[in-house]
């Protein structure tokens, strides 16, 4: 993994768009644009799930309008991330809040997948309209994970606990799998 | 500004500033959430099956929840260095949209939950649509704050 990452990183257009002067910045910046509509219309569908948003408009209308915004909102995610990660793969793979930040949006796909074909199945068994699984709870864990996405992105930006500043705590090199050799250990 | 208690403290905290910057991109999804909602009906996309007036009406408090949440840690992130913002053109870019940004989406948003007409029109796609901008460029100028030395 490791190798294929410093090779990935040793290529042309890894080391171009890290020592860019405008393309880094502007991808970043598009990056954060795609929070606004990706995230904000996730939480217009969860404040309806919670029950305390939207509420004159049936839940399954709230999520499908929102769908195809939250669709193209994540593809902006992925590809800017996506070049992000490109542009310093050995840094980032290394990084304790990319390594959580991965984790997070692991679990939030997880619970929207979930709830989704929860729903789905309730509606086919025509129980009632609408949505007929725990959306509070669903809701919840949604704009929770979420948020610790959110905050756990922007810390990549700090190198507290970067491989390469060392001495660190035992556990900060285990979880961040830093190549720590006996020589840089204290 | 950067001599008050609030900007020593964040300027000498290892972690005051980057917890600032992640509450505040957080509060930047709500605002999405509340600004994309009303916007994207007022341009007739979305939310279609509510009046613009409803929708308007039902973005209104998590508008202001984001607001202040924007408030409360964007103001002491300029405290912290207020000098180096002075000097920097994103600063001030961010500065001259914000005001008409939130007097449209506050103000101009109340007119339409009041006179709530029955669809949208020529007139309030436009309004979603410079909301929109103005919005979008706010946001960008002050990712570029950071970008500035």
């Amino acid at each position: 993994m490791r190798g294929f990452l410093e090779w990935l990183g040793g290529t042309e257009g890894s080391r171009a768009l890290l020592e860019s002067q405008y393309a880094w910045p502007l991808i970043e910046s598009a990056h954060v644009m795609g929070v606004a509509l990706f995230l904000g219309t996730v939480i217009v569908g969860d404040l309806r799930l919670a029950g305390i948003g939207f509420t004159s408009i049936r839940p399954d209308e709230v999520l499908r309008r929102m769908r195809p915004f939250v669709l193209s909102g994540f593809g902006v995610m992925v590809l800017t991330g996506v070049l992000i990660f490109y542009s310093n793969p050995v840094r980032y793979y290394h990084d304790l809040f990319f390594r959580a930040k991965m984790g997070l949006i692991f679990v939030a796909v997880l619970n929207a997948f979930l709830f989704h074909r929860a729903a789905r199945l309730g509606n086919r068994g025509g129980v009632r309209p609408g949505i007929a699984v725990s959306a509070w709870g669903a809701a919840a864990i949604s704009l929770t994970v979420w948020a610790l996405v959110v905050v756990a992105g922007r810390l990549i930006a700090y190198n507290w606990f970067a491989c390469d500043i060392q001495p660190q705590p035992g556990w900060v090199n285990k979880l961040a799998g830093c190549p720590v050799t006996a020589a840089a250990s204290p | 500004m950067e001599a008050t208690g609030v900007g020593t403290a964040v300027r000498q905290s290892v972690w005051a500033f980057p917890i600032l910057e992640a509450v505040h991109l957080v509060g930047l999804a709500l605002l999405g959430a509340a600004v994309l909602a009303g916007d994207l009906r007022l341009m007739g996309l979305g939310l279609t099956s509510a009046s613009p007036g409803a929708v308007l009406a039902h973005c209104r408090p998590w508008l202001a929840a984001a607001v202040m949440a924007m408030a409360v840690t964007g103001i002491p992130m300029l405290l912290s260095e207020a000098v180096k913002c002075y000097y920097v053109t994103a600063f001030w870019v961010k500065m001259g949209t914000l005001p008409p940004a939130l007097a449209l989406t506050w103000a101009g948003r109340r007119r339409l939950i009041r006179q709530d007409p029955p669809g949208h029109t020529g007139a309030t796609r436009v309004q979603g649509a410079v909301s929109v901008l103005l919005w979008l460029t706010v946001a960008a100028a002050g990712r570029w704050i950071g970008f500035s030395a």
